[in-house]
């Protein structure tokens, strides 16, 4: 199958030589929009939109309150796929969310309902591989890409069928454990980008975990970029998620591609 | 009926393993492990050695002679109140705990609603020696606080779920997240016939001894077996148990009585949540409803997903009862019989109590799941004006 924009973006800024950040924003939270747009101006390679639901499995304290937030404030997950459609982000968005929502939805009519929003690709961390038949039906015939995620506890021959499955790029798993920020990089992040470094050429990004633009640098000698969730909601949940949240998202965001091209 | 699910975990359409990754592994691993231990003679001996020396089975079958005469059907009691730990839930607790063991791990995981489950774990981790994690939301914490008193009291550590409802389906993500970290040393100890694939299946297997009992004690006072099976249902372990041992036989009607407030199969539609592709309360976008009854043990918004099949299959029937019903099978049962039945089991009386018309004349046994003493002090307020 032919590359998707996602991931055409992101071996394009490896092929530069580079590091990708992809930053992580909740939808509907806020001023999402003007969030992403930021995150996208700040030099975001893509950006993650997550479509709240109301029993994160896989998320910790952090997203966990920002989805409850956008949840309260009225937010639906067609409100969001909507507007995104309205949206020029400049780079690929690829929205994060359960595999409820999708189901509910039905399969098909989500997968073209984002294809129709120009997103390029999806996250369902509540749908590992052996569930991912229907929904890859659907999403590889509306040309969105299905990125999977790729724990530190599967063994490599699981790793070779994750890695075979994944479109867009693959999502180290850094650590044990959900989202959130940790004061130190998990010696588990660069152990799981290499396994998966030596079985794959898909960009390999590593996310859960990664807190600081420091830490980012640490896990890029080995994986192709990051993803930064959790320390960014936290700053804009700080900010109080207003208007203003936007230029807290430009300036963390920011401080990871500078401290990646500095690498 | 009844049997092992498909090679992908499900009954039916209903099931699967809808976990992040991180877990797949732990759950295949599980799945091998209960495979080998279940087919162990030596696992299986020193499973009912505790289950008869310790839990206190078999669970007696009890004719209830006065409330059949005031129903006007013939009902039995399967016993299980009369369980160490005062409800079924002992009978999983012990067989994860052994496997867990046996698997090397040595921490356990739970996440309760009523108590029950939590209470039951904190007491198989005391007996073997383990370390134990309850999960609780915060709102069952302050319904329950004998419970949450008497698992610090076995050794376990209780943490409040805060997010979502603050109720049992927040204790389970809260016990998946904390698995998720854990993974290695930790066995999450579900508490129902629910969650990712093998738990349906295994937790329903660690029942199965209800209806064998029920089966053969049926056989001996009636010469056969009864005509209807009823069983309240939240998650729904104590119904897959005692169903077990009835399912293969067509003439025995089997029934399901869910809360009002909590009614999966009766007012949801499938859906994906805690693991499992099963019958969901949810919204028109898939927002998963919070379940409010009396009875915190069924304030759960889905059901296991083998209930969503035999329903779907028509080979069980599920109903609904509300809570003022349940406070008359409540005072009904401890009047007629001596036996304050727990708020959960009432759900399966007061569909007797309210069918007696139409059971008129026939014979049902009903799984007194557990005792009601945990339910006393909120019933004081509910009866406050009566007794």
């Amino acid at each position: 199958m032919a590359p998707g924009a996602l991931e055409r973006a992101l071996r394009q800024r490896r092929s530069a030589g580079q590091k990708c950040v992809v930053p992580y924003l909740t939808g509907g939270l806020g001023s999402w929009g003007a969030y992403v747009q930021a995150a996208s101006a700040a030099g975001a390679d893509a950006v993650e939109v997550g479509i709240p639901f109301s029993d994160p499995v896989m998320d910790g304290p952090v997203i966990q309150e920002a989805s409850e937030r956008a949840l309260r404030a009225g937010t639906t997950p067609s409100a969001i796929v909507d507007e995104l459609g309205r949206t020029d982000v400049g780079v690929p968005v690829a929205v994060m969310t359960y595999a409820n929502l999708v189901d509910r939805a039905g399969w098909t009519r989500f997968a073209s309902s984002l294809a129709a929003a120009g997103v390029a690709a999806a996250i369902l961390p509540d749908i590992p591989l052996e569930e991912t038949g229907p929904w890859c039906d659907a999403a590889d015939a509306a040309d969105v890409e299905t990125v999977l995620l790729a724990a530190p506890t599967a063994p490599d021959q699981r790793l070779e069928r994750i890695v075979g499955r994944s479109r867009g790029f693959v999502y180290a798993v850094g650590l044990l454990g959900v989202t959130g920020e940790r004061s130190s990089l998990a010696d588990s992040a660069v152990v799981i980008a290499r396994r998966l470094k030596a079985v794959t050429d898909l960009p390999v990004l590593v996310g859960v975990g990664i807190s600081t633009p420091e830490q980012a640098v640490e896990v890029c000698e080995v994986a192709d970029g990051v993803v930064v969730g959790s320390a960014l909601v936290r700053r804009v949940l700080e900010s109080g998620a207003d208007e203003a949240s936007a230029d807290v998202v430009a300036e963390v965001v920011g401080s990871f591609r500078t401290a990646l091209d500095a690498g | 009926m009844m049997g092992e699910p498909d090679a992908t975990g499900r009954f039916g359409e209903y099931g699967g393993r809808f976990v992040p990754e991180t877990l797949v592994p732990a759950l295949a691993e599980l799945d091998r492990g209960f495979r080998s231990a279940w087919a162990d003679p030596a696992f299986r001996s020193e499973l009912d050695g505790l289950l008869a020396d310790y839990a206190g089975r078999p669970s007696p079958l009890t004719e209830c002679h006065r409330l059949s005469a005031e129903l006007g059907v013939r009902v039995l009691f399967k016993r299980e109140d009369l369980n160490h730990t005062g409800s079924h839930k002992i009978n999983n607790v012990l067989g994860q705990a052994l496997l867990a063991r046996r698997m090397g791990k040595t921490r356990l995981l739970a996440e309760t609603g009523a108590g029950q489950h939590g209470v039951a774990t904190a007491t198989a981790a005391a007996l073997l020696g383990m370390e134990c994690l309850v999960y609780m939301g915060e709102v069952d914490m302050a319904r329950q606080e004998l419970n949450v008193f008497r698992m610090r009291l076995l050794g376990a550590e209780v943490t409040p779920a805060m997010s979502g409802s603050r109720t049992l389906k927040d204790a389970v993500n809260e016990a998946m997240r904390d698995w998720v970290a854990t993974v290695e040393h930790s066995h999450y100890c579900l508490g129902s016939v629910m969650g990712p694939h093998p738990y349906p299946w295994m937790v329903r297997e660690f029942h199965r001894v209800i209806g064998s009992e029920a089966a053969v004690q049926c056989r001996d006072l009636l010469g056969g077996p009864p005509d209807v099976v009823v069983a309240c249902v939240g998650g729904g372990s104590n119904a897959a148990g005692i169903f077990s041992g009835f399912a293969e036989d067509p003439s025995v009607e089997l029934v399901g009585v869910e809360p009002a407030g909590g009614a999966a199969v009766g007012r949801g539609v499938p859906g994906i949540v805690h693991g499992m592709r099963s019958y969901l309360m949810q919204d028109e976008f898939g927002q998963v409803l919070e379940a409010h009854s009396i009875s915190a043990g069924l304030d759960y918004p889905g059901v296991g997903p083998e209930h969503s099949h035999l329903a779907t299959s028509g080979r069980a029937t599920y109903h609904q009862v509300d809570d003022g019903e349940v406070v008359e099978a409540f005072v009904l049962t401890s009047r007629t019989e001596g036996i304050i039945p727990a708020l959960e089991p009432a759900h399966a009386l007061a569909w007797v109590a309210r069918e007696r018309a139409s059971l008129a004349g026939r014979t049902v046994l009903i799984n007194m799941s557990g005792r009601g003493d945990k339910d006393v002090a909120q019933m004081m307020d509910v009866l406050a004006d009566r007794i």
